[in-house]
């Protein structure tokens, strides 16, 4: 497995997620906000791809098992598939900008050439988008009784998918993680489950449904362009 | 009397290509050229004559990169050049530094403010040569391009976008 092809997979399906909250968000600036890492994931995820093959074909017209993306960023951005929480969101934001910011930042140290070309560029708009899901942490953390429970229990949800996604890094994630988690007065969840699969092409129910909508206009006319 | 068509000129100078395709304003911030932007890293003129301009993004997911890549090309068409390739790199990564003195003042002009040394950026409108700088309050850490964040005037209330400083 290609670890740019991995890293092009979780920003691809990580932007896909995200746009769902286009026109949705809380207010105006929030939308503006998730709109554009949005944006970032798919530049980033376009120059990820770019190094596997044709990025088209391999965004539109791979099945789920095709794909390498860790579970965590296919996951619904809600208690259940077709929630929209977000408290979730950025729980979800925290634990995932934090692992590609370290990903990206290895990257930029790497001897590849190319690779370290796209680090140095993506490591940049990922301490924006931790930045972020840093501070919405803060607020949601020390904010009210429910966005605190809300915030808390998207952490619990999502953390065991946190193994699969910091493979390799997971100390120094923690130590980017934990002291977040302290300052916004949050209970960092126990160690538990660790599902993975999505590496291997073995993903969630979610994935399919996330492909279905991403690919339907291109597999219903080939080539099409705006 | 023949005289020497002007692509003659063009095609053995890349420093005149690289400025043809610098003066391609912005498809988002029109005040301002590519070139000022940073975003023109230099052109290259192959012996059989092809030219290949180097551009860099400023956001890996510039929407405005595709328009930006046509533009130069028509530019260089008009200016007599069919055949241009138009090169993207990575390295070095693109940051607010690159945007050239005459960008800054170009951007201003029109109400866009520089982040601000301290990434806190002053009002474009109340914050002229020798004036006290008025508070400002940020609104929204992304604004209407990926490039910009946006920002209130405590003094005169009016919102403003900012470069954001990368």
């Amino acid at each position: 497995m290609s670890e740019l092809l991995a890293l092009g997979d979780d920003a691809l399906i990580a932007a896909q997620r995200l746009s769902e909250w286009v026109s949705r968000a809380p207010t105006l600036e929030e939308d503006v906000a998730l709109a554009n890492i949005a944006l970032d994931q798919l530049g980033a995820a376009r120059l990820l791809l770019s190094t596997a093959g044709d990025e088209d074909e391999l965004a539109y017209l791979r099945d789920g098992p095709q794909f390498r993306n860790c579970l965590l960023a296919e996951l619904p951005l809600g208690p259940a598939r077709g929630d929209l929480d977000f408290a979730w969101t950025m729980a979800w934001l925290l634990l995932l900008s934090s692992a590609q910011l370290l990903r990206y930042t290895d990257l930029a140290a790497s001897d590849d050439e190319l690779a370290a070309g796209i680090g140095a560029k993506t490591v940049k708009e990922s301490t924006y988008h931790l930045d972020h899901a840093h501070q919405w942490t803060l607020r949601l953390g020390g904010g009210t009784d429910e966005s605190h429970r809300r915030v808390q229990e998207a952490l619990d949800s999502l953390w065991p998918y946190a193994h699969e996604l910091t493979e390799g890094i997971r100390d120094r994630w923690l130590a980017l993680v934990e002291p977040i988690l302290a300052e916004a007065g949050l209970t960092r969840p126990a160690d538990r489950w660790q599902p993975e699969g999505g590496r291997t092409g073995r993903h969630t129910e979610h994935l399919g449904y996330l492909l279905a909508e991403m690919q339907s206009l291109h597999r219903a006319h080939p080539g099409a362009q705006w | 009397m023949e005289l020497a068509h002007p692509e003659t000129v063009l095609l053995d100078d890349p420093a005149r290509v690289a400025e043809i395709a610098g003066a391609v304003p912005d498809p988002e911030l029109r005040v301002v050229t590519i070139g000022e932007l940073g975003i023109v890293r230099g052109a290259e003129l192959a012996e059989d004559g092809r030219v290949t301009v180097t551009i860099t993004p400023t956001y890996s997911g510039c929407p405005a990169m595709d328009a930006i890549r046509d533009d130069i090309r028509s530019a260089l068409a008009a200016a007599g050049h069919p055949d241009v390739e138009v090169k993207t790199v990575l390295s070095p990564a693109w940051s607010t530094d690159m945007i050239t003195e005459s960008g800054w003042a170009a951007l201003e002009r029109t109400g866009i403010a520089a982040p601000g040394a301290s990434g806190t950026p002053a009002c474009p409108r109340c914050a002229h040569g020798g004036q006290p700088v008025t508070p400002v309050l940020q609104i929204s850490r992304y604004a209407s391009t990926p490039c910009q964040s946006l920002w209130s005037c405590r003094s005169c209330l009016e919102p403003f976008n900012a470069i954001k400083k990368l």
